[in-house]
């Protein structure tokens, strides 16, 4: 803009129209989800065209951003403004994690035990005989009340010891993910370099792995599922492995996702250059945050 | 699209676009500022309405008016609208007219994002207040939606609640992540971080306050979720959950949100004080250090709503030594204002007669939260209304009455015109006699033993609820004289100088007034 070194941008239809397909997304998914029971309702179809419309928003809106960007409106301090703002979001997705991460070891150190009567609160429960064959374990595939309420599992997802640990599906998922995460910095190297092939290969190796991990992923949740009897509804172990490991696993769809649409800027457009990639490298510290995260659930989740 | 890639150097410093679509497409600081702030004044009134009928219910004891039911819908949604609709969007609409014109920016960093995070806020609260037309009714289990009231025997509503809330927290992080962006990277040369204006340096604090706990909340109520339609048991014994666990979540999200509250009310009060005292703000740096351990602390007290559901000792006790110790950096504050105010040339127009009785107030509700610290103490006072009178008073005369004085201060730099002082000045006076009829004598009644989130109450407690409910009318009503008189500014009235106020500074004031579309489009020269 004229006089200013700083690009303002016009008018723009994209952020209310995003806010339109949220609203659509949102009351489709709370109308699907308070009708699950109804087979008439078509209220899903409303989360569908939510889906659809914030999809095709963020498209032409990010385009737009890129667009600008190739033409040159952004100075430096506009680049400046992306990387903070990179940044702050992924501290925001780190809290989001540390609320399930929370829980996670309040159920473990705390209302488990406490449940199975042991500590100073636990002599309540004891004293009124609520739930006097539940034990204090963990992980704990039994729940208080012995599966009235809910289903008990018939194993958990933990360490399976030494002899089983190659077939154990959580360590050949750890490996896939950390080497992607070598893998994606080997494209980045490779990019600062001005080595358009060895980034190209490398990114498209990362992709690959993300891809393997997702299904890994659902390998194992169809294990859980089927073999397991572990599913959502088994209790406090149930749900927090699932819903953390879900959490992590939509992340990784996401991430994988970020850098598949880096690859083919790259591959197809030519986008990227060796000082100027900041679209690639915010991708690639998401997709390190997501890395960073599993080593995380795979301490807390599958091994302690 | 393109087209706006290759027009963009004719259309800045043109005016704002006509009709419609200046408001739904902008990307402008100001507009956005305004829409924000015109939306949270909407939902004030909206929030008040049901404060009315609360406080007209309790009028006498007995049902009259609603029916229990009713009654609960509307303190859960009084709640949640004034915290998350009228509080929180007025800050954040000061932010994005104020911060970027005293840091010396040409707006928001991100500005398609900006406004983005505004018209996220109405679909957000249409969806909430549609669950009142809803079977079952809204959400009836209070602002803090405890499991399992807000699990196993919530309304159906639930779900739209949920998702509302989830794009409410959305909204804010956007919002934080764009101020503090802007504070980072926006900053005219010479404008360092130990010589930002306060209200600056509010914000930066709650903005990071912001995006550390509203991911939390959003983990919170998908737990919710989960437990409702899912069958998991985060918050269900029998399957190995725990209902205090909600509240631990929910209070680590909540105890840094009412600093999100009050924060940003600390910076405007700073300058204003400052303003009409005539002097140096007493202790720039010791008021910065403070909100900055305030915002800290803030994380580690979360447990102190909770001390009756039967927490260890040690935790009892950690939470209460901690709570306590907030007290130092607010009491530095309120040393700070006093001392700047002592031996100034002190007038007394309406902003500062709000920024006064916003520190008199506020103390006043800092000193029952500490009584509300003290863990034998609060077994006494927990879920009555002396916690009421207490969140009120940090509340209403604390974040409310500094974000009234906040417009009364920044108004002519707005829209170019004075206020009429002399209602101005009416409002003040109707607004504190109010707010302090409404809410004293609840300190009284809760003491006495009157539990909140009842709408029928003891015969003893007939005369001072009474009293109490001709108060909140008073305070009320008289909030149609401010929009009354926030209309007439911006229609016409006396024109407003550049200065405004002869003891302000800041960069804000070096502008013209009504500020101009775009501001600083080049960054200022700063000393």
């Amino acid at each position: 803009m004229s006089g200013g070194s700083y690009y303002v941008p016009d008018q723009s239809r994209f952020p209310i129209f995003m806010a339109v397909s949220l609203f659509l997304l949102v009351m489709g998914a709370s109308s699907t989800i308070n009708n699950l029971d109804d087979p008439t309702s078509n209220s899903v179809y409303i989360l569908y065209l939510g889906f659809g419309c914030l999809f095709l928003t963020m498209f032409f809106w990010f385009r737009q951003v890129i667009k600008e960007h190739l033409a040159g409106l952004d100075s430096n301090q506009l680049k400046q403004s992306y990387v903070y703002g990179m940044a702050w979001f992924i501290f925001s997705e780190v809290m989001f994690f540390a609320a399930f991460f929370g829980a996670l070891f309040y159920v473990r150190t705390l209302a488990v035990p406490w449940l199975a009567g042991e500590g100073s609160k636990g002599a309540y429960i004891s004293a009124i005989e609520l739930w006097p064959a539940f034990e204090s374990t963990w992980p704990v595939i039994t729940t208080p009340d012995q599966g009235t309420a809910y289903e008990l599992a018939d194993k958990s997802m933990a360490w399976p010891g030494w002899d089983h640990a190659l077939k154990w599906l959580p360590l050949w998922n750890t490996i896939v993910l950390l080497s992607s995460s070598v893998t994606v910095h080997i494209a980045h190297l490779g990019l600062k370099k001005g080595n358009r092939k060895r980034f190209n290969t490398f990114l498209g190796i990362t992709v690959f792995l993300a891809l393997i991990f997702v299904g890994l992923q659902a390998a194992e949740y169809y294990e859980a599922y089927a073999h397991y009897g572990l599913t959502l509804n088994s209790g406090i172990y149930g749900s927090t492995f699932f819903m953390l490991t879900g959490f992590h696993g939509f992340h990784v769809m996401m991430g994988g996702f970020m850098l598949a649409i880096m690859l083919g800027r790259s591959v197809f457009a030519g986008h990227f250059e060796e000082h100027d990639h900041f679209g690639f490298e915010a991708a690639s510290w998401y997709w390190h945050f997501v890395d960073v995260v599993w080593v995380m659930l795979f301490l807390f989740v599958y091994i302690l | 699209m393109s087209a706006v890639i290759e027009n963009h150097h004719d259309d800045h410093h043109h005016g704002p676009a006509k009709g419609i679509t200046r408001w739904l497409y902008t990307t402008n600081h100001k507009d956005i500022g305004t829409l924000y702030l015109w939306f949270s004044f909407a939902m004030f009134l909206i929030g008040g309405a049901m404060a009315m009928v609360i406080r007209a219910e309790l009028f006498q004891p007995g049902m009259q008016i609603v029916e229990p039911e009713f009654y609960n819908q509307m303190i859960t949604l009084h709640g949640l609208i004034m915290i998350f609709g009228g509080v929180m969007p007025a800050f954040v609409g000061l932010a994005n007219w104020l911060v970027p014109m005293m840091i010396g920016a040409p707006d928001m960093a991100l500005p398609r994002m900006n406004n983005l995070s505004f018209w996220i806020l109405p679909f957000a609260f249409f969806i909430l207040l549609s669950s009142l037309f809803m079977e079952g009714g809204a959400p009836n289990f209070g602002w803090t939606f405890y499991a399992p009231l807000s699990t196993t025997y919530a309304p159906p509503s639930v779900t739209f609640f949920i998702f509302s809330v989830h794009i409410m927290g959305a909204s804010s992080i956007m919002g934080s992540i764009n101020v503090v962006v802007t504070i980072m990277n926006m900053r005219a040369p010479g404008v360092d971080l130990m010589k930002m204006p306060l209200f600056v340096w509010s914000w930066l604090i709650t903005a990071y306050l912001l995006i550390a706990v509203m991911p939390v909340l959003a983990g919170a109520v998908t737990m919710m979720l989960m437990d409702i339609h899912f069958g998991t048991s985060f918050f269900n014994a029998a399957g190995g959950g725990d209902p205090v666990l909600f509240q631990h979540i929910f209070w680590f999200f909540g105890h840094p949100e009412v600093y999100i509250m009050i924060l940003p009310a600390f910076g405007i009060v700073s300058h204003i004080i400052e303003t009409f005292s005539r002097k140096q703000l007493f202790g720039y740096s010791s008021m910065v250090w403070a909100m900055l351990s305030i915002a800290i602390l803030s994380f580690v007290v979360w447990a102190h709503h909770m001390f009756t559901v039967g927490l260890p000792l040690a935790a009892e006790i950690f939470f209460m030594w901690a709570t306590m110790l907030i007290a130092v950096p607010t009491g530095v504050k309120v040393f700070n204002w006093v001392a700047t105010m002592f031996r100034g040339s002190l007038t007394f127009e309406t902003p500062m007669l709000f920024a006064i009785s916003f520190v008199v107030l506020f103390t006043i509700g800092g000193l029952s939260g500490l009584m509300l610290a003290i863990v034998p103490a609060d077994f006494q006072y927990h879920d009555t209304y002396f916690v009421v009178a207490h969140f009120h008073y940090v509340l209403v005369p604390g974040a409310i009455f500094s974000i009234m004085a906040a417009v009364y201060y920044w108004i002519p730099k707005w829209c170019g015109n004075m206020y009429d002082e002399r209602l101005g000045k009416l409002h003040f006076w109707l607004s504190f006699i109010g707010v302090n009829v409404t809410f004293f004598p609840q300190h009284f009644i809760g003491l006495a033993g009157m539990p909140r989130r009842y709408p029928d109450y003891s015969l003893i407690f007939a005369d001072w609820n009474m009293v109490s409910s001709v108060g909140a009318f008073l305070f009320g009503f008289s909030q149609l004289l401010f929009l009354f008189i926030v209309i007439k500014t911006v229609m016409g009235g006396k024109k407003a100088t550049d200065q405004v106020w002869d003891g302000a500074k800041g960069l804000e004031w070096t502008v013209a007034s009504p500020a101009p579309y775009h501001t600083f489009s080049t960054p200022p020269k700063v000393d």
